[in-house]
C-alpha cells in the first residue's frame, strides 16, 4: 500500500483514479480505459516531478521519515552478502535501535552499522523507532574497535530522530556513550564512510556520522534538533515545525553549502520510497567509490584526515 | 597570541544591584531555602548559601578568581562567522546575540584563562550560563579548541568548567559540529599525556555533556548540579511518568558512576591542585615545567 504525504494529495487522487479505472476494466473488459489511464499517468509523472523538484525543508523532513523509505535492513538485504550481525555491548544489553555487524558490501569486506527504525509496528517497538540507548552506542564502539583490529573499513547508515530520552538511558550514561562513540569515530585507523539515508537527528546521529566522508541522500535531513523540538524551544509551539525546519537549514543542499557533508546522492522522482532498489544500488556504488578514494591512506593518515576535516569545518566558506 | 588583562565589567554588580541602594537590597534571598544573605558576604562564601549549601551560579570572573591562586591572563577567543544560518525565529538571532552581549558584556559564552592552581600552570575554560544559557555554538566551540591548543602550547593541564543548556539552536548543524570538533582537541591533549579535567556545574546538558563534558580524565561535579543528556522536561514528556527524586543531579551521577566526585565549591580549588599534582609526573617530559621546582 502506497502511503501518501500531506503535500502529495493531488498525486494520491490521480493514482486513486487510475486504480479505480483498472478495477472497472477488470470487471468489464468492454470499457476502454487505456487513453484515460495513460493521460492520468502522464499527469502523475509531471506532478511528481514538479512537486519533488521544489520540496521545502519541512516536506523533505516528511519524505525523510516516509515509512516506505529504505531502512538499514533493506540496504543490508540488497547490498551485503554474508551479513553477520554482532550483538551486545558486553556491559548491559543489546540495543536493537542500532544494528552492527560484518559482511561483504558489494563483495567488499566491511564492518557496517546503522540505526533501524523498523517498518511495521512490531519492528518499530523492537528497534525502539531507531532511538538508541547507551548500549547501542557502546555496541557501536565495540564493533568499531573490532573493525580497526582486523583492518576492516567501516560503513555507517544514519537514520534516527535522535538518541532515546529516558530514565534508564540517563542512568546508564547516554551522554557519556555518545561522547565516547563520537570519539571512537575520530580515532579509528580504517576508512570510514557514512551515509545519512533518512533522518540525521542530533547527537544520536552524529555519534555514527563522524566519518572521513559524509554522504547524504537528496531528501534526507541532518539537524542539531528535530524541527519539532526546535519549534517547541524557540517558538514555544511544536506547530511551528515547518518554520523551524526552514530556519535550521536541514536539507542536503544547505549542509553541502555549509561544508558539513561531502556529497549528495540524487533520489528518483517521487523520493527514495518510490524506487527503493534504485536508491539502494546507488548508495551501494557511492560507498564503494568513497572507500576506494580512501584506500591509499595509512591508518594515521585516515585519522588525521578525519580530525582535520572536522577542525576545518566552519573555518572557511561561511560568511 | 593576544593577551588581554582587562575583563568585562563584573556581572556581580548587574545581578545583585537593586534599583536603588536601600537597606533591603543589600540582602539576597537564597533561591533554594530563602535564607537572607548579606550581599557582601556572598563573595566570601563563593555564592554558596550558608543555610542550605545551595551552590548558586558564578560569573566567569568569579569562577576564574575561585580557581586560580592569584592573578591570571585571559586568552582571546578566535573570531567566528556570526549567524551562519541567518537564523530567525520570532526574533532574529543576530538581535538575540546583540542583546546577550549588551546584557553580559561578553562576546560569547566561553572564556579562556591561564594561571596557576596550587602553583601548577593551567588553562581554564569557563562556560557561562548567563550568556544565552551557555549554549555551544561556533564561538564557544572555537574557544574550547583554542583553550586546548593553549594547553598544548604551554604543555600544561586543561580544565573546562562546563555549563550549558545544550546546543546553540540558532546555529543549527554548525552547533552540532562543535561536538566532534571539541573532541578532536581533547584527543590531542590525551595523545600528549596532558591532564584534562571537567567540572560540571549547574546545569550541563545536551551536546556539551555528550562531547567534551564527558571525556575528562577526571569528572568533578558541583553539588546539586543538573547534569544529563536530555532535559528533564523532554524525558517527562516522552515517558509520561514521574522522574525519580534527585534524578540527573550531581549526586545521582556519582551514584551511577558517571562522575568521579562531587566537590563542595569551598574545596574545589584545593581538590584541583591536589589532582593536578598527582596527575603530572615530574620525571616525565610531559608538563614537566608545570610542576614548580622542589616537588
Ligand atoms: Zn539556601
Amino acid at each position: 500500500m502506497q502511503v501518501y504525504l500531506e503535500f502529495e494529495k493531488p498525486i494520491a487522487e490521480m493514482e486513486g483514479k487510475i486504480a479505480e479505472l483498472r478495477a472497472i476494466s477488470k470487471d468489464d473488459p468492454e470499457v476502454n480505459i487505456l487513453n484515460e489511464v495513460t493521460r492520468l499517468e502522464e499527469k502523475v509523472a509531471t506532478q511528481l516531478e514538479k512537486t519533488y523538484k521544489s520540496l521545502n525543508p519541512w516536506q523533505k523532513t516528511l519524505v525523510a521519515r516516509h515509512p516506505s523509505r529504505p531502512h538499514f535492513v533493506d540496504y543490508i538485504d540488497h547490498l551485503v552478502d554474508d551479513f553477520t550481525p554482532l550483538s551486545g555491548d558486553r556491559l548491559y544489553s543489546d540495543d536493537q535501535a542500532i544494528i552492527a555487524g560484518l559482511g561483504r558490501w558489494q563483495g567488499r569486506r566491511v564492518a557496517i552499522m546503522g540505526h533501524e527504525k523498523g517498518a511495521n509496528t512490531q519492528a518499530r517497538l523492537k528497534h525502539n523507532f531507531g532511538m538508541a540507548r547507551p548500549e547501542g552506542y557502546r555496541k557501536a564502539i565495540r564493533v568499531m574497535e573490532l573493525a580497526e583490529r582486523f583492518n576492516i573499513p567501516l560503513v555507517t547508515l544514519v537514520d534516527t530522530s535522535g538518541a532515546y530520552p529516558g530514565i534508564g538511558a540517563e542512568e546508564r550514561g547516554q551522554s557519556e556513550a555518545i561522547a565516547r562513540c563520537t570519539e571512537k569515530c575520530l580515532q579509528i585507523g580504517v576508512p570510514f564512510v557514512s551515509v545519512i539515508v533518512g533522518e540525521g537527528g542530533s547527537g544520536g546521529a552524529l555519534a555514527l556520522a563522524t566519518a572521513n566522508r559524509i554522504l547524504m541522500l537528496e531528501h534526507s535531513i541532518y539537524s542539531v534538533a528535530s524541527p519539532e523540538a526546535c519549534a517547541s524551544i524557540l517558538w514555544r509551539s511544536r506547530e511551528k515545525a515547518k518554520e523551524a525546519a526552514e530556519a535550521l537549514k536541514v536539507t542536503a543542499e544547505s549542509l553541502s553549502d555549509l561544508g558539513v557533508i561531502d556529497r549528495i546522492l540524487k533520489e528518483p522522482v517521487g523520493g527514495a520510497h518510490r524506487e527503493r532498489n534504485l536508491v539502494i544500488d546507488q548508495v551501494g556504488d557511492a560507498v564503494i567509490e568513497e572507500l576506494d578514494s580512501l584506500s591509499h591512506l595509512s591508518a594515521d593518515e585516515l585519522r588525521r584526515d578525519r580530525r582535520q576535516k572536522f577542525l576545518d569545518m566552519g573555518r572557511q566558506g561561511i560568511t | 597570541m593576544n593577551w588581554i588583562k582587562n575583563f568585562v565589567r563584573p556581572k556581580f554588580e548587574s545581578v545583585f544591584r537593586g534599583k536603588d541602594d536601600t537597606e533591603e537590597n543589600l540582602w539576597i534571598n537564597c533561591t533554594e531555602c530563602g535564607e537572607m544573605i548579606f550581599h557582601r558576604d556572598m563573595d566570601d562564601l563563593g555564592k554558596v548559601c550558608p543555610g542550605c549549601d545551595h551552590h548558586m551560579r558564578l560569573s566567569t570572573k568569579e569562577r576564574f578568581e575561585l580557581l586560580f591562586d592569584s592573578s591570571y591572563d585571559l586568552v582571546d577567543s578566535p573570531e567566528v562567522p556570526v549567524d551562519p544560518l541567518k537564523f530567525k525565529d520570532q526574533k532574529r538571532y543576530i538581535d538575540r546575540l546583540k542583546d546577550a552581549r549588551n546584557k553580559t558584556g561578553m562576546r560569547d559564552a566561553v572564556s579562556i584563562g591561564v594561571g596557576d592552581i596550587s602553583g601548577v600552570e593551567t588553562v581554564v575554560v569557563v562556560q557561562d550560563f548567563a550568556f544565552m544559557g551557555g549554549s555551544l555554538g561556533m564561538a564557544a566551540g572555537e574557544a574550547v579548541i583554542r583553550g586546548g591548543e593553549t594547553a598544548l602550547e604551554k604543555n600544561c593541564p586543561f580544565i573546562v568548567v562546563a555549563a550549558a543548556g545544550g546546543a546553540r539552536m540558532q546555529e543549527g548543524i554548525m552547533s552540532l559540529m562543535q561536538m566532534p570538533r571539541t573532541t578532536v582537541i581533547i584527543q590531542e591533549l590525551r595523545d600528549r599525556g596532558l591532564p584534562y579535567i571537567v567540572i560540571l556545574t549547574d546545569p550541563t546538558t545536551g551536546g556539551v555533556t555528550a562531547s567534551y563534558g564527558m571525556l575528562g580524565d577526571v569528572h568533578i561535579a558541583e553539588p546539586g548540579a543538573l547534569i544529563g543528556f536530555a532535559g528533564p522536561r523532554v524525558i517527562q514528556d516522552t515517558i509520561n511518568e514521574k522522574l525519580p527524586e534527585g534524578f540527573q543531579r550531581a549526586e545521582y551521577l556519582l551514584e551511577h558512576g558517571m562522575v568521579d566526585m562531587v566537590v563542595h565549591r569551598h574545596k574545589l580549588a584545593e581538590t584541583l591542585g591536589r589532582l593536578l599534582r598527582l596527575l603530572i609526573d615530574p620525571q616525565s617530559s610531559q608538563a614537566k615545567q608545570a610542576v614548580p621546582a622542589g616537588e
